[in-house]
């Protein structure tokens, strides 16, 4: 294999990888604010035990978030060379804004998570866990712009000729806001609460189903619920919006999107479907015109197809992109009629009653998950053969000194790495669901050595109070 | 060329650049240096208290290193991409022992099982002294100078990174964390911990004096291109004299129980050595051994006038944000660990 494809291989993979947590952690983020604002609010210590107990489980996948993230930045060096000098001036500002104004903030501030809360009060406790939050949402706004930048480039000038020419800035407002990056931002956003609250539904749903802390698990997932209908619904108005861009600023994405290739011709939306792309003809289910009448509102006017580009200026995996798309679609849809189903059971108070719904919910954990990923994906795919849209060929941006066999190695390693930091990963979850929202003792039972399976204490048994 | 305060803006962003770095080797520093003295430490309670020592901050302290790549991407990505694709197995080893780092910290107290603990200590002690060993050796590199070709991209075979001079340099980089990280603990421990991590100290600055004096030696006899700024400066020698100063206080402050001193001069002794790092490679980023004119200066890497002011503004405004939190941090958890219901 050549290193393209290769360097290609290591990116997707690593990044799909590292994409598992982030979500999860702005989405348990949003939970963390709401729960221990309500204990902060009512004083009730169920709400205390909720926040502590998620706090464990976000700062084990903040852990693993960071690991993978770090990865990501120095890989646009190693394996990117020419796009990093391609981009730099454009794409470095955001990621310098990502670590100064997000991830110091996120870092700094989970050190009090974790360990402050018998250091600072419980307020500044709160102010932490909001900072925290806030954090994790900057982060998804610095990365999501740059991404965008790549998709629908602006606020830049090209300076230098051939393998020299490079985008310099000549606006950054208008590179922030660059046509894409607000729609896909709150696209992503979304996409990132549910995936945090889907986790929170799946524990408590397993919880109820199991018979254990019943209070907590039935009162924990009302919550949850609310929040998973409402954003589950928005994110049918901006997964919308944020295809209307694609439409506007990627036509030739969006053609890939729903396999549509001939120009002169109405474009049909798929619910289920098979690309053949040597006949060039889509077989499935389908809305006739639906695509039309969804960009232009007309079910008649024809939409600019696939083959209105040249062959080396447009996706080539036109079915890959057309099967992620329909499942990222097809998993929202399942996710608004799971949610307003539930709901409507809730307001009749039949909801714990069924336990086949709840089963649902314990594997719905990976719906958002799955969507992310397809999601991403269809995104970064049908954006090829470029890197930088109509500006830089994915294949001439790749590192001129780097070889196959050294691409090879580091992506055998991360394959090996990351196999074992997922099964970790697993079991300690797991492991820690299992264990569930119960008191860990006051810190007296801890030092007296009282509760002898806490899991904090030495496998000695002996009490930690002194450094000897 | 545009200025501010009567430098030009490249110069400032190197500044910049180069306060982050010291920023990383001072707070990661000390977190990579308790984890590569982590095995001398043998009872579990010791190893606990030590991995407490950091566990609040050393999160933080990594994203020194995130902003530390975002610095250079933005300010100069000819540098950053002829760095990192030159580096990339180095790198790719140093990364995957950040990796392992983070998560051996993060997984160590999850079980109370023997055998789990004591693998991960051994994950975090080794992935602690590669992580140092390997960004030694880069930073030996990059000031010693590599094969560069006309279009600043690394031309020359990975093995040349094994050389005398940047093997030299990772040794004394270990070192110098070792001591920090000791001096650090010194800081947070009590009894017959502290006394322990005393005696370390003192062995591990011995270890430090010595691998910087033949660094030191090998430079002025063999790297004349890093050695010239101080032959062409002699007052420049402050700097070095200054460091020697502060470490010879060290040990002085130790005894004496000034421990949190003892950690000022510790710290300041990296802020001088890389400032004198500086001072050798300046204008390079990045040498380029056998053909100079190839080299990659703070001039010829650097972003555009626009991004370098956009550049210097979000640091101007993150900067004291950064620093108002951390301090927070640092000053919600300073004392000595007390281990309780959250400790790892």
């Amino acid at each position: 294999m050549d290193v393209e494809i290769l360097a290609r291989i290591q990116f997707a993979f690593t990044i799909a990888f590292h994409y598992i947590y982030p979500p999860l952690s702005i989405g348990l983020g949003l939970l963390l604010v709401v729960f221990e604002g309500l204990y902060l609010k009512t004083g009730n210590k169920m709400y205390e035990q909720v926040t502590r107990f998620w706090i464990k489980i976000f700062a084990l996948i903040f852990g693993i978030g960071v690991a993978t993230g770090i990865i990501m930045e120095f890989e646009f060096g190693t394996n990117w060379a020419t796009y990093s000098k391609y981009v730099g001036d454009i794409f470095g500002s955001a990621l310098a804004a990502e670590g100064i104004f997000a991830f110091a903030l996120e870092s700094g501030f989970l050190g009090i998570l974790i360990f402050g809360w018998n250091r600072v009060s419980s307020r500044v406790h709160f102010f932490s866990t909001i900072m925290v939050f806030l954090g994790s949402m900057f982060s998804a706004i610095w990365i999501v712009v740059a991404n965008s930048w790549q998709q629908t480039p602006a606020g830049f000038h090209i300076v230098g000729t051939g393998m020299d020419a490079r985008a310099e800035i000549t606006d950054f407002w208008a590179m922030v806001f660059n046509p894409s990056s607000v729609q896909r931002l709150i696209h992503v956003w979304i996409a990132a609460f549910l995936a945090g609250i889907f986790l929170v539904l799946s524990v408590n749903a397993w919880y109820i189903l199991k018979g254990k802390h019943l209070d907590i698990a039935k009162r924990s997932f009302k919550i949850a619920l609310i929040a998973a209908t409402a954003f589950s619904l928005l994110q049918l108005v901006a997964g919308h919006s944020s295809a209307d861009v694609v439409y506007k600023h990627q036509p030739a994405k969006l053609a890939a999107l729903e396999g549509h290739y001939d120009s002169m011709a109405v474009a049909d939306m798929f619910l289920l479907g098979y690309v053949d792309q040597k006949n060039q003809k889509v077989t499935g289910i389908k809305i006739p015109g639906g695509l039309s009448f969804l960009t232009q509102f007309d079910f008649k006017k024809p939409v600019k197809g696939l083959n209105a580009f040249k062959p080396e200026e447009r996706p080539t995996q036109v079915n890959t992109i057309f099967q992620f798309y329909h499942i990222m679609v097809g998993l929202g849809m399942f996710m608004i009629a799971l949610t307003l189903y539930a709901s409507w059971l809730s307001y009749r108070n039949k909801l714990f009653d069924k336990r086949w719904l709840m089963w649902i919910f314990v594997w719905a954990v990976l719906g958002p998950q799955i969507a992310n990923q397809t999601g991403w994906f269809a995104a970064e795919m049908g954006r090829q053969p470029w890197v930088v849209y109509g500006l830089l060929k994915t294949s001439d941006a790749l590192s001129k000194t780097v070889t196959a066999n050294q691409v090879v190695f580091s992506l055998v390693m991360f394959t090996v790495v990351y196999l074992l930091l997922l099964v970790l990963f697993l079991y300690l979850l797991n492991k820690k669901i299992v264990h569930g929202p119960v008191d860990y003792g006051t810190k007296g039972d801890i030092e007296e050595g009282s509760k002898r399976d806490n899991p904090i204490l030495d496998h000695t048994g002996q009490a930690p109070i002194a450094a000897h | 060329m545009e200025t501010f305060l009567g430098l030009d803006y490249n110069l400032w962003w190197f500044l910049v650049f180069g306060a982050v770095i010291s920023g990383y080797a001072i707070l990661d520093g000390f977190d990579l240096g308790a984890g590569s003295l982590h095995l001398f430490l043998t009872k579990e309670q010791s190893r606990r208290i030590a991995l407490n020592a950091i566990g609040p901050v050393w999160d933080g302290n990594e994203v020194w290193l995130v902003i530390g790549g975002g610095a250079l991407f933005a300010g100069f990505p000819v540098a950053y991409a002829a760095i990192f694709s030159a580096f990339y197995v180095p790198f790719m080893v140093f990364l995957v022992g950040l990796i392992f780092r983070g998560v051996a910290i993060e997984f160590r107290s999850k079980e109370p099982g023997k055998l789990w603990r004591k693998t991960w200590d051994i994950v975090y002690c080794v992935a602690s002294i590669i992580i140092s060993l390997s960004l030694g050796l880069m930073l030996g590199n990059v000031a010693y100078g590599i094969s560069l070709n006309e279009r600043k991209e690394f031309d020359g075979d990975w093995l040349s990174f094994f050389n005398f001079f940047s093997i030299m340099v990772a040794i004394t980089t270990l070192a110098l964390f070792m001591m920090h990280g000791a001096i650090y603990l010194t800081m947070k421990t009590e009894s017959r911990l502290y006394t322990k991590l005393y005696l370390l100290a003192r062995q591990f600055i011995i270890f430090f004096v010595m691998s910087f004096v033949i660094t030191t030696l090998y430079t002025l006899l063999y790297v004349p291109h890093l050695s010239d700024f101080f032959r062409e400066h002699p007052s420049s020698f402050i700097v070095p004299i200054l460091m020697v100063l502060a470490i010879a206080n060290i040990p002085r402050l130790l005894k004496m129980g000034k421990y949190r001193y003892a950690f000022i001069f510790s710290s300041a002794t990296i802020a001088l050595l890389l400032i004198m790092v500086a001072l050798e490679v300046f204008p390079y980023l990045l040498y380029s051994k056998g053909n100079p004119a190839n080299s990659i200066t703070v001039h010829n890497a650097a972003a555009s006038p626009k991004t370098m002011k956009i550049l210097l503004i979000i640091a101007l405004i993150g900067t004291p944000l950064v620093a108002t939190y951390t301090s927070f941090v640092f000053w919600t958890f300073k004392g000595k660990v007390k281990l309780d219901e959250t400790s790892y």
